[in-house]
């Protein structure tokens, strides 16, 4: 089936999740849609699988346009998806999760009728070599089999174009081999295959059309024969805002923040840190950069105290940190957490309160059991000043600042207690420029007054912009340390995407083709076919 | 460690205890049993009646026995119960080894209870089954309206309700059956409320549930001081009595405990089987439990989770309606203020302690209404036994269960949480 | 998820819609802020009447509507009215009309008393006349004595994040030590016997409301399955305490207490009228919780673990730990409750001494938007509604129970807001619901 898409915008309060997006994919193509985090794949994916409506566009199969109220009606329309987390239900059996929505009853009884929808589910995995047990319960599977299943399930509905929604973020590498071998099979079969990634490996190896999405927009399609890795890291990555933070060289001392051979599971067991090394020392910034997921939330986790390691240390001013965040604090850590609003900060409390959230027990906040006003007042009037939260007063509820002030509270209660460390994970997501360059600033000022500084950062050029040194974070490992002066969005992205060091460095080196023009289109002349 | 790390770890340390705790525990109750039930009956008999009703087709012999060694016997069961869990004879056993004991317990406690007197066990049983059934009927109740999302503990409002639409309707029809569809609409109707409140605005369910359940006992309670009371013709309702089923009924000991009854009780039966195959075996039972699991799942293969989660809970609320019609067509005859007496919470908490499946939730409802039956019985035996002990078993039990001290049940996953769209 | 967060309900009103709007031009604003150093001298907000109104509108129209629901009831419900229709549809109204106002006129000055008693007895000067006008005051504030400190334990949980459905329970057992202290300790002063039986009344609820919060902080056992499952086993924990001898009145076979003692009995506040010390104890308390929530380093822990778990976990608190603090004080203040209706009010414990405070106590806290003061007039309301309810009930024969549904109807309007918006076609705020307290059962 000949899927396209045409000129499809779809907006939510604050943000363009996608902005006049075109696409196109022939009947048994595979094509790859490529993008960063947040480029607006998934929202672009969710809205052709029904489950949002686009505020512009339209939809076409086979040249009809179609629209879609729920995905019942996508589902009927011959589309299929797998989403990124995955839709089973854990306590039922394979069986059943596939033939949820789609029943095979005995008659017009309402009995299931399992003997029929086994063999049926059988009879499309054989076709396509999908291995599974049809009577299994989906919680006791692997997260590849379930992807599996995940695949089977559109499969039974007879999809003609299948959704894969970052795949192999969840598989290894064996698994993810295994799994392009299912897509080329279905592919062949005629089935229509969008893959969603921002692998470039993944994508040269698999894709026959390649479609980059950055911040809500295609900024270009080519083939795979027609780039290479280097050229699609540009695309993606784009160099639309230069962020420019007056900083001099650093001066690093002593080491503040020692690890050593750090394991650490995530919430779901697997192995999310693989003993991992790195040192950063007093007067330096150490930029971590990294897909997310590859591990850097449990890092920071570890780090802080929030999350028992499984094995390995980490010691701050060469003392053991155990998990205890309060004691973490006690030692002079500032932690800037990843999601303002989930960890950083209380909604319904004032932003004095919140000014006070990891200090409240202590003089001169507190006195015994008694929260002490004036004490608090003073602080947060100065805070308030000092780092121009935009506030109302002090007495307004955090919740109903802007992101920027928000963070800005965050930066201001952890800033202004003498550290030795500066832990700080995502620092400036989803903020203005203005709230982004003066966040910068202050770190850089910490800095220079001989904190140690450890930044985790999806965004490359908050990484470039900051890091004394780069670590590129994949997979639970730090896999390069790049020194700022050859460090390029190229090379990182490279990083970021499972490339080895050496190879990185010798597509890419320093003085290599950069565009001479960073213009706003951001991409390198030679992608001929992304110009359209 | 991570914390699932530390989750598995820590469960498999818990299993680990737990069996040790578990066995040690049983052969403190055998020794117990031999103190305490044992000690004061040397040389006495119990007698256990096996007949019910005057004249019994086939009359049996009073069920005698020895009481101290019969006591022994039991302990002895219950003591081996233990070194076999302790030895660890298989993880796979340990529910079976609790049922033992649980039985053996009983057994013991009913043989000391009947030393040196006699007791009618078929008529327990038979009360048992009797007082099981509202609670049973609340239990489906709740199961319904979980098993889709929405928790429930309105269902002693909903009884309430059912209770007085029934007594009225009936009463003003003359007819039971009148009465009972009444009950059925007004549960649904208060299913519907939650529903709204839930569904439509979001209101937290455990409020809108302790609204239903404080605007039930308020409203009841004013239409029958007001209205029931001046018009007392409202509240005569004919009532169903107990059906013998010809043949069945005849048989010795099941016959007038599972043969002898009223609608409700039959009902009952049937409707577990029918909950059961419809939950379980059903296109409509598969979209039902994928709505209380993972609603966004459901979405995603194009299931309404707004509508089946209305249609569940309206559901639920006519179950509560049909079981609360027990209390005035079924018992006692005449509405009066109060009357379901917390036997809602008991239903929640049977569904809770019954897994949230239908035929657990019947068991659970037994063993409540065997603790009630049984109180009944001992506090005209007059044994000394405080009726408050056994009746607060079945409250600590369900704590019990489910602070995961014993067992551990597994709630629909996304049972309370309301579903957004967007 | 952000939008399903309570939205800080702090002191002074919800201040949301006015915060909203100022927030939404936040980027814009370029003028100093009102808060330098030696500005003001709280942290708390300043008292803002527009925004107090603005928070009173979804209370008082709840109040409201749930008044003409009663009317309603009222009338409908009246046997007479529907013979009357038949023949004749605007006397039935006229009568109904008639009916609803004489239930409600009763209601009023069963609670308040009449203007005009009071006026007369004081120019009088007739001290008693005086006590007799002011009875029906008398009577309201007694009620609302074991309220306030129902609603203060409920809210108390509520800004925890616990859900104390239990609190029945609590007071039950708070009673029961209370009680026991009352009469069993002989031989003391006053001044120490009744200080050491309310103490051994909030011991009594604060035991029976470790249980649940012990249970929810180590197993995740949900704290309202398990309170309910208490509230049941502290009516069977009476009805056994109340047979044992000891406990037991001599020579009584109903289960009734024995006497609590002089000694430990809360004197009246004026002499003559039933109103006792336990309403200023009642007023003490909710200042206690007032200065627990938003004066001191617990009340912060409290409601930080309340409001946002992960960021209290980050900022390094014992969210565990904090959670048994707050429900073992919610439980002492529901042990307050029923400690205090012995010692003052009822002097014995019988089986059905509570009326169901401590389900009250949900809508109280509701009502009252967890302020401690909002509790306390929210209680006195539901006081006044008590009180006047029995003398409604000898003037027009209309039951007490009326009270119960115009609560039940009132919990409801105010645990969904956007019902009240909707019949009243306000254009204002969120249409979310209630704070998301129930995160499901169990685990």
């Amino acid at each position: 089936m000949r899927l396209e898409l045409h000129g499809i915008t779809k907006r939510f309060p604050g943000v363009v999740a996608n902005e006049g997006v075109d696409l196109v994919v022939e009947p048994g193509q595979i094509h790859a849609l490529l993008g960063e985090n947040g480029a607006g794949k998934s929202t672009l994916m969710n809205v052709l699988y029904g489950l949002y409506r686009p505020d512009e566009g339209e939809i076409r199969l086979d040249g009809k346009v179609r629209t879609f109220r729920d995905p019942g009606d996508a589902i009927a329309a011959g589309i299929g998806m797998v989403h990124q987390h995955f839709m089973l239900v854990p306590v039922f059996t394979v069986t059943e999760n596939i033939m949820l929505g789609v029943e095979s009853t005995r008659g017009r009884t309402g009995f299931l009728d399992y003997k029929t929808a086994r063999s049926r589910i059988v009879e499309v995995s054989e076709r396509h070599g999908l291995h599974v047990d049809p009577d299994a319960r989906v919680e006791d599977l692997p997260v590849g089999v379930r992807q599996r299943v995940e695949i089977i399930k559109t499969l039974y509905r007879k999809a003609d174009v299948l959704i894969l929604d970052e795949p192999t973020a969840v598989l290894t590498p064996q698994e993810d081999e295994e799994l392009f071998e299912i897509m080329r099979s279905l592919a062949r079969a005629g089935t229509s295959i969008i893959f969603i990634t921002h692998k470039l490996n993944e994508v040269l190896e698999i894709a026959d059309t390649i479609t980059v999405l950055r911040r809500g927009k295609v900024v270009g399609s080519t083939r795979p024969a027609d780039t290479n890795q280097g050229e699609l890291a540009a695309m993606m990555v784009g160099r639309s805002i230069k962020l420019v933070v007056d900083k001099g060289p650093a001066a690093p001392t002593e080491p503040v923040l020692s690890i050593s051979g750090l394991s650490v599971r995530d919430d779901r067991g697997h192995l999310a840190v693989d003993s991992l090394d790195l040192d950063v020392r007093a007067g330096e910034i150490v930029a971590v950069a990294g897909v997310q997921g590859n591990g850097q939330t449990e890092l920071i986790e570890a780090i802080t105290g929030l999350r028992a390691p499984l094995s390995g240390s980490v010691r701050i001013a060469g003392s053991e940190v155990r998990a205890a965040p309060r004691k973490v604090f006690e030692a002079g850590v500032a932690h800037v957490p990843e999601d303002r609003l989930e960890e950083g900060l209380i909604p319904g409390f004032t932003v004095a309160e919140n000014l006070i959230l990891n200090t409240y027990y202590l003089e001169p906040y507190a006195k015994g059991l008694r929260v002490q006003r004036d004490a608090i007042v003073a602080t947060a009037g100065e805070l308030v000043d000092q780092y121009d939260i935009r506030t109302p007063s002090m007495f307004n509820d955090v919740g109903n600042l802007s992101g920027g002030n928000q963070q800005k509270v965050i930066v201001a209660r952890e800033f202004s207690r003498p550290i030795k460390l500066l832990v700080a994970s995502q620092p400036t997501r989803g903020l203005d420029v203005g709230s982004i360059e003066y966040i910068h600033k202050r770190i850089v000022e910490k800095r220079d007054e001989g904190v140690a500084v450890l930044i985790a950062s999806t965004e490359l050029d908050e990484v470039l912009a900051l890091g004394d040194r780069i670590a590129v974070m994949y997979q639970g490992r730090i896999v390069g340390i790049l020194d700022p002066s050859e460090a390029t969005p190229e090379r990182l992205g490279l990083l970021m995407g499972g490339a080895q060091l050496a190879d990185a460095i010798g597509v890419m080196p320093p003085a290599g083709p950069r565009p001479p023009d960073a213009g706003s289109a951001g991409v390198a002349p030679s992608a001929g076919g992304g110009a359209r | 460690m991570t914390a699932a790390a530390a989750t598995a770890a820590t469960t498999a340390g818990r299993v680990v205890t737990r069996e040790r705790v578990l066995g040690v525990g049983y052969i403190v109750i055998a020794i117990l049993m031999v103190v305490f039930l044992g000690g004061g009956i040397a040389g006495e008999e119990s007698k256990f009646g096996l007949n019910v009703g005057p004249r019994p087709v086939i009359p049996l012999p009073d069920l005698v026995v020895p009481a101290q060694l019969t006591v022994y016997l039991l302990a002895g069961i219950c003591a081996f119960a233990g070194v076999v869990q302790l030895l660890r004879a298989g993880v796979r056993w340990w529910a079976v080894l609790l049922g033992i004991v649980a039985v053996c317990l009983v057994a013991a406690f009913l043989t000391w209870a009947a030393a040196g007197r006699s007791m009618s066990l078929v008529g327990l049983m038979s009360q048992t089954l009797q007082r099981s059934v509202p609670i049973a009927f609340g239990a489906f109740s709740g199961l319904l309206c979980e098993r889709s999302g929405v928790v429930n503990i309105a269902i002693e409002g909903m009884l309430l309700c059912g209770a007085f639409a029934a007594a009225v309707a009936a009463s003003i029809a003359g007819n039971v059956w009148v009465g009972i569809a009444a009950a059925i609409v007004v549960g649904g109707f208060l299913g519907l409320l939650l529903a709204v409140l839930a569904i439509r605005y979001f209101v937290d369910q455990i409020i809108a549930g302790t609204v239903i359940n404080i605007g039930a006992a308020g409203l009841t309670a004013f239409l029958s001081s007001k209205v029931l009371v001046a018009l007392p013709d409202l509240n005569n309702p004919p009532r169903f009595l107990p059906d013998k089923i010809p043949g069945l009924g005849d048989i010795p000991i099941v016959g007038p405990i599972l043969f002898t009854n009223s609608l409700f009780v039959y009902a009952m039966f049937v409707l577990i089987l029918v909950i059961h195959l419809a939950l379980f075996y059903t296109r409509y039972g598969l979209r039902v439990r994928a709505v209380g699991e993972h609603p966004i799942a459901a979405e995603t293969v194009g299931i309404d989770v707004v509508r089946t989660r209305y249609i569940n809970v309206v559901l639920g609320g006519m179950m509560a309606g049909f079981g609360g019609a027990y209390f005035t067509l079924g018992s006692t005859g005449s509405f009066d203020k109060g009357m379901t007496a917390g036997k809602g919470f008991i239903g929640l908490a049977a569904m809770i302690f019954g897994g949230w499946t239908p035929i657990g939730a019947f068991f659970a409802s037994l063993i409540f209404g065997f603790a009630d039956a049984l109180q009944n019985r001992l506090s005209i035996l007059n044994v000394g036994i405080p009726s408050e002990v056994l009746l607060m078993v079945p409250y600590i039990v369900t704590i019990a269960v489910v602070a995961g001290l014993v067992g551990r049940v597994r709630m629909p996953a996304a049972d309370g949480k309301p579903f957004r769209r967007e | 998820m952000s939008d399903e967060r309570p939205k800080g309900p702090w002191e002074g009103g919800p201040d949301s819609t006015f915060a909203r709007e100022i927030a939404a031009g936040d980027e814009a604003l370029d003028r100093p802020h009102p808060t330098g150093p030696g500005g003001r001298r709280t942290i708390w907000p300043r008292i803002d009447l527009r925004a107090i109104g603005r928070g009173l509108v979804v209370p008082v129209l709840a109040i409201f509507t749930a008044l003409v629901i009663g009317a309603f009831i009222i009338v409908l419900s009246d046997p007479a009215f529907w013979q009357e229709l038949a023949t004749d549809p605007l006397g039935a109204i006229a009568t109904g009309i008639g009916n609803v106002f004489a239930a409600y006129g009763a209601l009023i000055t069963g609670s308040l008393g009449s203007p005009t008693e009071i006026v007369q007895a004081i120019g009088s000067g007739d001290s008693k006349a005086i006590t007799m006008a002011f009875q029906p005051i008398s009577e309201t504030l007694l009620s609302a004595t074991p309220l306030i400190f129902a609603g203060l334990a409920v809210a108390l949980g509520f800004r925890a994040g616990l859900f104390n459905i239990g609190v029945e329970g609590q007071l039950y057992l708070g009673a029961i030590f209370a009680v026991y202290a009352g009469f069993a300790i002989t031989g003391l002063p006053w001044f120490i016997h009744l200080p050491l039986a309310i103490l051994a009344g909030m011991l009594g609820g604060a035991i029976w409301a470790f249980v649940p919060g012990f249970l929810k902080a180590r197993t995740g056992a949900h704290e309202v399955i398990v309170t309910i499952m208490m509230n049941y086993i502290s009516y069977q924990v009476v009805m056994l305490v109340l047979k044992t001898p000891g406990f037991q009145r001599p020579g009584r076979d109903d289960p009734i207490s024995q006497n609590v003692l002089p000694s430990a009995t809360l004197p009246p506040l004026i002499p003559d009228l039933r109103v006792h010390v336990g309403f200023f104890l009642a007023l003490i308390a909710a200042a206690v919780v007032s200065w627990l929530l938003f004066r001191s380093t617990k009340g912060y822990e409290f409601r930080a673990v309340g409001l946002n778990p992960g960021a209290a976990k980050y900022a390094g608190m014992n969210i565990g730990r904090t959670t048994i603090l707050a429900m073992v004080a919610s439980g002492a203040l529901a042990g307050l409750a029923g400690g205090v209706e012995m010692l003052g009010t009822q002097g014995n414990l019988t089986p059905g001494f509570s009326p169901g405070y401590g389900f009250d106590a949900i809508a109280l806290a509701l009502l009252g938007g967890s302020r401690p003061l909002g509790v306390v007039a929210a209680a006195i309301l539901f006081g006044a509604l008590r009180a006047g309810s029995t003398p409604m009930q000898a003037a027009t024969g209309t039951p007490v129970d009326l009270v119960v549904v115009i609560q039940a109807l009132v919990i409801m309007f105010v645990a969904a807001p956007a019902l009240v918006r909707a019949i009243y076609r306000i254009k204002v705020g969120r249409t979310t619901g209630t704070e998301v307290f129930s995160k499901g059962w169990g685990a």
